[in-house]
């Protein structure tokens, strides 16, 4: 789960990481006002759920308060586009005001899980304030990493080698140790995926501060973090995903007009697969979970409906325990429902097979069932073809 | 022959009386496994379906000589139920559950590695040793005993690839699905070693997917050790880089865990990889008929 850089900053500041003053708006005219309580002089920044916001124009330095609510002005009323938000862009919803920060220096600091030793990891570099992906493509012996024993946690004497390591000396040197210490302890009493500084600053007269925040909340903690709830900016998601998250189904928009409802996530990824191999363009990716039930198989095939790019549906399912024609059920009361006319296809697989494929045949809807994965596929294909082909003739 | 489990098996179920818990504890017997107790906190002294059930694995496992747990607890108490197995010194722990938060597991997977047990999943589907032995939650009928060891990260994907192999006539030894997520206990690489010295193993299929960097390490490895013949199938292919495909485990993410990388891989370890997932089966045969 993604949360806001205010809110990161909030958390953090709750740790005892220093971060620069800033107050959260909502208005352009409470930008104004944030900015004449920072003297005038402000940062605006736009609050997105993606990086790469100052090359977007979701960062702005104002001189003088009239001029930061001019900025968030703009900032409200357009979408910000960045590398990681893709070409429509995210809206903008709340603004924080900053002090604005003297940097010496930028430096790169984040927590993060490292799969290979099955460990969190703690991960700096003096190439701060740029991608720091590229940085590890370009040069890694740039990047420093310590993996973390989760017996004994962080120790000071390990963050003090890091922050030699990125150069930093005395007393500032001390603070980065204390800095990185409360980060991985938030990290951890948080249960984040990731904590990422990007970056920390050294300021003109030697302080330490994190001038960006960046907090992933691992979704699977998310049942003893009740909080983390209400911190969701649901405009920044995409609202198809957002019922679909309300029902337990992992779900994601994609561009093409075949929508996809699969039983498991690998599965389902490779059914997306399949489907580019025989000419096709899924819409989304649709995992409706390993054991899917009536309720919830009926809920994803009507999430699928309201997506109005989606010109056929192509149901692979693997049943196994799950009875076949339990999961018949399931997609008829959902098609019926919406009044449906699209092609469908319904691969399934699993107990009560002939039952579930008498009961498709006999639905009135317009499907057709299919035995194997790849055959499956190659019939949504041709169906759609035909549908377009029919709609044409008719124009 | 097979890998892990077998025959023998003397299986203890964590969490028997849920609603999953027991609902696969009368499949996994219904196939023929033997299920010797279950642990329920609080619940000891009753039987399901005839299995005694137990407070805790402690004494679970004195009173049943069980060497193996199947664990379906909740993910709040997951690690600790693994924590608990551990302890109780079974050999193997098939974790189930799926929802596992990650700090549980980073703690729980070095307890793991600090003893003698050896885990699998969680959230996985579990492992089979065809006509023997189902510890888990997949289908027992698509699979029939045979030669070919397959190890995945997928749950439904391995079922598919399962009924493939039987559809081309390959019988399976054992099928581990050691699960989705980043942080999990035996990887690609411990259940190779295990094919690779398992005499009735003679090919293995290897499923990955986006995500990590396990199915390069596996490739590398098959190269130097391997003396079976592997194929394998990567998931996502044509998945968008920086979103999460399901599993906690899938996504691309700063240009790393593509699924060209891993077929890159594979390809150099001198792996048959499937292009296409209705292929995998006939990739397992083309890998044979090449050794």
């Amino acid at each position: 789960m993604n949360i806001h850089e205010y809110q990161a900053k909030d958390i953090l500041s709750a740790y005892d990481v220093p971060v620069p003053r800033g107050r959260v708006a909502v208005t352009a005219e409470q930008v104004e006002r944030k900015a004449k309580m920072m003297g005038g002089h402000c940062v605006v920044k736009a609050q997105i759920y993606a990086g790469g916001r100052g090359k977007g124009g979701g960062i702005k330095v104002a001189h003088h308060p009239e001029q930061a609510r001019e900025m968030a002005k703009e900032m409200f009323g357009n979408r910000i586009v960045t590398p990681q938000t893709g070409p429509e862009g995210l809206k903008v919803r709340r603004i924080l005001v900053e002090e604005p920060i003297e940097v010496g220096r930028e430096y790169y600091v984040s927590i993060a899980l490292d799969r290979e030793s099955s460990r969190y990891c703690l991960i700096a570099s003096a190439e701060g304030g740029v991608d720091i992906e590229q940085v590890a493509e370009h040069s890694p012996e740039k990047i420093h990493k310590l993996l973390i024993d989760p017996y004994t946690g962080l120790r000071s004497y390990q963050a003090r080698k890091i922050a030699h390591a990125i150069g930093l000396k005395g007393t500032v040197a001390e603070d980065c140790v204390q800095f990185m210490l409360n980060l991985y302890r938030c990290c951890i009493e948080k249960d984040c995926s990731q904590v990422e500084i990007n970056p920390m600053v050294v300021t003109k007269t030697d302080w330490l501060l994190a001038l960006d925040a960046k907090i992933n909340f691992d979704d699977n903690a998310l049942f003893r973090h009740w909080e983390y709830h209400e911190m969701q900016d649901f405009s920044q998601m995409d609202p198809l995903e957002i019922s679909a998250a309300k029902f337990d189904l992992a779900y994601i928009k994609l561009d093409g007009d075949i929508g996809c409802m699969v039983n498991g996530a690998g599965l389902a990824m490779a059914t997306l697969d399949v489907l580019k191999e025989s000419g096709g363009e899924p819409a989304n990716f649709l995992d409706v979970g390993g054991g899917a039930t009536q309720e919830k198989v009926a809920e994803a095939f009507r999430i699928i409906l309201q997506d109005e790019d989606v010109k056929a549906v192509f149901v692979n399912i693997f049943g196994g325990i799950m009875r076949c024609d339990v999961i018949a059920h399931g997609i008829i009361e959902a098609a019926a429902g919406h009044n449906c006319t699209l092609p469908i296809v319904v691969r399934m697989d699993g107990s009560n097979v002939e039952e579930g494929k008498k009961l498709l045949a006999n639905s009135g809807l317009n499907v057709q069932t299919a035995d194997y994965l790849g055959e499956g596929a190659e019939l949504i294909v041709a169906m759609l073809k035909d549908a377009e082909g029919a709609e044409d003739t008719e124009k | 022959m097979s890998i892990l489990i077998d025959s023998n098996t003397k299986v203890i179920v964590q969490g028997i009386t849920g609603r999953t818990g027991m609902f696969h504890t009368r499949e996994c017997k219904a196939y023929g496994t033997n299920i010797v107790g279950g642990v329920t906190p609080g619940k000891g002294g009753i039987h399901v379906d005839g299995i005694p059930v137990f407070d805790t694995m402690e004494e679970a496992v004195r009173v049943t000589g069980g060497n193996v747990s199947m664990i379906f607890v909740p993910p709040p108490g997951a690690a600790d139920a693994i924590l608990e197995a551990c302890e109780a010194g079974v050999d193997l722990a098939v974790c189930i559950t799926e929802g596992v938060p990650v700090t549980d597991m980073v703690v729980a997977r070095k307890v793991v590695a600090d003893s003698k047990t050896l885990l699998v999943g969680p959230n996985c589907p579990g492992l089979i040793t065809p006509g023997q032995c189902k510890i888990g939650i997949m289908p027992g009928y698509i699979h029939k005993p045979g030669k070919i060891g397959v190890v995945s990260r997928s749950g439904t994907l391995t079922y598919e690839a399962v009924k493939q192999l039987t559809d081309v006539g390959l019988g399976q030894s054992t099928c581990v699905g050691i699960g989705g997520d980043p942080i999990i206990g035996m990887k690609f690489i411990d259940v190779l070693e295990k094919f690779n010295d398992d005499p009735d193993t003679e090919g293995v299929l290897m499923i990955g997917e986006i995500g990590g960097s396990a199915e390069e390490e596996a490739a590398a490895w098959i190269k130097e050790n391997m003396r079976k013949p592997v194929a394998a199938f990567i998931a996502g292919q044509t998945a968008p880089p920086g979103k999460r495909m399901g599993h906690a485990g899938a996504i691309i993410s700063g240009g790393k865990g593509r699924a060209e990388d891993k077929i890159t891989a594979l390809n150099a370890g001198g792996i048959v990889v499937a292009t296409s997932p209705t292929g995998m089966g006939q990739a397992m045969q083309k890998a044979l008929s090449q050794a």
